[in-house]
């Protein structure tokens, strides 16, 4: 076969973005970046149980509900008692009771002097008698215990029943009302998982040129291909990945579940069978769950591929990184500020300025039936994707390929944004 | 294969002219590129046109703006005047295929391998992957890189690395070739060989462009060279033009020191040890010689050298320099 037979003269944009996708797709799937990538959903989750056991403890030691007990022993046994039996029904509402051992020791106790001195870790003390008790404490301690504690004081004198009827109870499968508090709640579920997702591709797509400028490849790329089919190939690339990634974690996810429905309901005290369902329907709303993904994936991608693409070099890119995140977290709160105030011009913003829109439309799917604005939403997000992808590339080939190594821009675009030391201004370029 | 006397260009803006008239069709044609940065004119006005089946020099100090009239004319960035055409099209990507570039920064990726670098590097220009393979393998025998094909690029050696990416800007069988400043981090071997496989490309009927500003390597290869200096062109055209726009220098050996004869030498003579230097006469060398036998000069030796491509290349570049500087004085002044 000739070459002039085996060639035409140029890629289509389409063939030229495959051969950049392709060879940036089993570079990142082969490399222990690409682990690290699998593993990065593992650190919150880490770090969350680390965080929220931490803290649990402290807020254990730090605050105290114990009310100190300073009536006669008889009193006291008798409280105790009665905060036992009443527990089992009011839960967190009856405190731990403890019998302060000065009181019964000194029949002159002062409870005031005993918290003035900040003796104990009571958050009360009552003194008095079970005909008359009296509550020591700050006003929003006794705001807070007071009634307990009267009810415990009139069980133990036996001034209350110590027997309950038992409400008989008839559940409703669901209201209005509970529908659409439960909706909200899976549209932010959903709106987070997709932040989540799009965040840890952010930091691979800001690194990715950069990377080429550093491997000097870019200008064989940029010669031998237009520029917006290279961003595009590059896009497409971390999108695959992030499709193999989500395959990879919902695998394991599910065999985790199978293995362990139980245990998960329990940790996590959410049956995750009983979700509340989206208004679309859950066929439907996983079908536009990946659509906004891509979507989103694509426009915050392709913002950050010509942010990445502008910075000299990979210590750039990591100065960068923070103000992305927080311009992720901004799209984010955007969205997630307007779940369930559908037709709202805020909502209606949200969704027209592209990066905030999939997430905006998501939470749409998950409380409004119809279908037909995303059809038009997403076809407003792909206007945008091209839009961001031809002016990046537009962009990168005026900014960047200027100077005589397009590795070594003499000035990167940000340090030309800070005031330079006065020098001979060099001549031009090579 | 020379290039005819019509194609000798030069400035421009100075009353140059940049003339076509090549009987062979044009692989590269540009006229009047210009381009600034910063508002900085890196290349301003430059002409160019190169005969398919050429090899061709462009030659400039470093900062002359050489990579970036290369990359307007690889479509990498476009020019912000002037108008460029590769095999007579206007957008270079559109026949990206028929064009293989060695950029001046070298840059390969460091995990690839040595045969897959070169077919990715084939794909990019359309060559189907399995195909790039195949010739990958048979590129890196015929170089002795055969027993590297599956190396990865960081485990080879600079040299190596080059002649891989010269052999992935070749694979795909291009009909122009540019490269830019190729010489540069070779050894005295591998230029050699580099040398050979561009007149084996010229052979086959390839256009070669390089760039460089080592001017022993355009001397022996090009038919046509073009200097850049200052981002403008100051000469174009054969390389036998520009020797010939240096006269020729006489070197003088005398056994007396001194003398009436001396005052028959040149005014710009120069006295570099027993030696005089001074150009040829427009008059000839015989006025010169009856006199220096007259004034018993004592003639040891005599030689009449014709100017090389570096003596022109510094003539010539040096002229340009001192014609922005004089041009920059004035600007300001006004």
């Amino acid at each position: 076969m000739s070459d002039t037979e085996m060639l035409r003269p140029r890629l289509t944009t389409l063939e030229a973005a495959w051969v950049i996708a392709r060879r940036d797709f089993v570079a990142v799937l082969f490399s222990r970046a690409f682990l690290f990538f699998l593993l990065g959903p593992l650190f919150p989750v880490l770090i969350g149980g680390l965080a929220g056991s931490i803290g649990g403890q402290v807020q254990r030691n730090a605050v105290s509900i114990e009310v100190g007990l300073a009536l006669s022993p008889e009193d006291n046994a008798a409280m105790i008692a009665a905060a036992d039996v009443l527990r089992p029904q009011l839960a967190g509402q009856v405190p731990e009771l403890r019998v302060i051992e000065e009181a019964a020791q000194d029949s002159t106790f002062d409870a005031r002097a005993f918290l003035d001195q900040r003796r104990g870790n009571y958050a009360a003390i009552l003194t008095g008698s079970l005909a008359a008790p009296q509550l020591v404490g700050t006003q929003g301690q006794i705001d807070r215990w007071s009634g307990p504690i009267e009810l415990i004081a009139a069980t133990a004198s036996g001034a209350s029943p110590s027997q309950f009827p038992t409400a008989t109870s008839e559940v409703v499968a669901t209201s209005a009302a509970s529908e659409r508090t439960n909706r909200v709640r899976t549209a932010q579920a959903a709106q987070m998982v997709l932040f989540l997702l799009t965040m840890l591709l952010g930091g691979m797509v800001l690194s990715n040129l950069a990377e080429e400028k550093g491997n000097k490849i870019i200008e064989i790329l940029a010669a031998a291909l237009p520029m917006d089919a290279v961003f595009m190939g590059k896009l497409f690339a971390m999108l695959g990945v992030s499709f193999v990634g989500i395959a990879v974690w919902g695998t394991v996810g599910w065999a985790f579940w199978a293995i362990a429905e139980d245990a998960i309901v329990t940790v996590t005290q959410t049956n995750f069978r009983e979700l509340p369902g989206p208004a679309v329907g859950w066929p439907m709303f996983m079908v536009l769950g990946l659509i906004y993904f891509t979507m989103a994936y694509l426009l915050l991608g392709s913002l950050f591929l010509t942010i990445g693409a502008m910075a000299a070099s990979v210590r750039e890119v990591q100065t960068l990184s923070m103000p992305v995140t927080m311009l992720q977290l901004m799209v984010f709160f955007l969205s997630a500020a307007n779940i369930g105030q559908t037709g709202t011009p805020l909502e209606l913003g949200a969704i027209a300025f592209p990066l905030s829109s999939p997430f905006a439309m998501l939470a749409r799917a998950a409380l409004e039936e119809t279908l037909w604005p995303h059809a038009l939403a997403v076809l407003w997000q792909g206007v945008a994707v091209i839009l961001l992808v031809k002016g990046g590339s537009l962009l990168f080939r005026k900014r960047v390929m200027k100077s005589g190594g397009a590795g070594r821009a003499k000035k990167s675009w940000f340090a030309r944004r800070a005031p330079a030391p006065s020098q001979p201004s060099s001549g031009p370029a090579e | 294969m020379a290039v005819s006397d019509h194609n000798k260009v030069g400035n421009h803006a100075e009353g140059f002219s940049a003339i076509p008239a090549d009987a062979r069709p044009l692989a590269i044609e540009a006229r009047g590129l210009v381009k600034s940065f910063d508002g900085t004119r890196a290349v301003d006005g430059v002409d160019i046109f190169v005969p398919e089946g050429a090899i061709y020099g462009i030659l400039g100090p470093n900062g002359a703006g050489k990579t970036t009239t290369l990359r307007m004319l690889l479509g990498i960035i476009d020019p912000d005047e002037g108008v460029r055409r590769v095999f007579g099209h206007d957008r270079p990507h559109d026949i990206g295929r028929l064009i293989g570039y060695l950029p001046e920064e070298r840059g390969l990726y460091p995990a690839m391998k040595c045969i897959e670098a070169i077919a990715f590097m084939g794909a990019l220009r359309g060559l189907p992957l399995k195909e790039g393979r195949k010739r990958a393998a048979e590129l890196l025998e015929r170089h002795e890189l055969g027993y590297a094909a599956d190396r990865q690029i960081r485990q080879l050696s600079k040299g190596m690395a080059q002649t891989v990416q010269l052999l992935g800007t070749l694979v795909h069988r291009p009909r122009l070739v540019v490269l830019d400043e190729p010489f540069s981090g070779l050894d005295a071997i591998n230029q050699g060989k580099l040398e050979l496989m561009i007149r084996a490309l010229a052979e086959d009927g390839v256009t070669v462009i390089f760039s460089t500003h080592v001017i022993h390597h355009a001397e022996r290869l090009c038919e046509g060279v073009a200097i850049i200096a200052g981002g403008k062109v100051p000469y174009a055209g054969s390389v036998e033009a520009a020797r010939d726009r240096i006269p020729a220098q006489v070197r003088l050996e005398t056994r007396a020191r001194e003398g009436a004869w001396l005052s028959a030498l040149p005014a710009d003579t120069r006295r570099n040890g027993d030696f005089f230097q001074f150009p040829l006469p427009e008059s000839g060398i015989e006025p010169l010689l009856r006199q220096l036998i007259e004034g018993e000069a004592g003639i040891l030796s005599l030689s009449i050298e014709r100017a090389g491509l570096h003596d022109a290349f510094v003539a010539i570049a040096g002229e340009a320099a001192a014609r922005q500087l004089e041009a920059d004085n004035q600007g300001n002044r006004a």
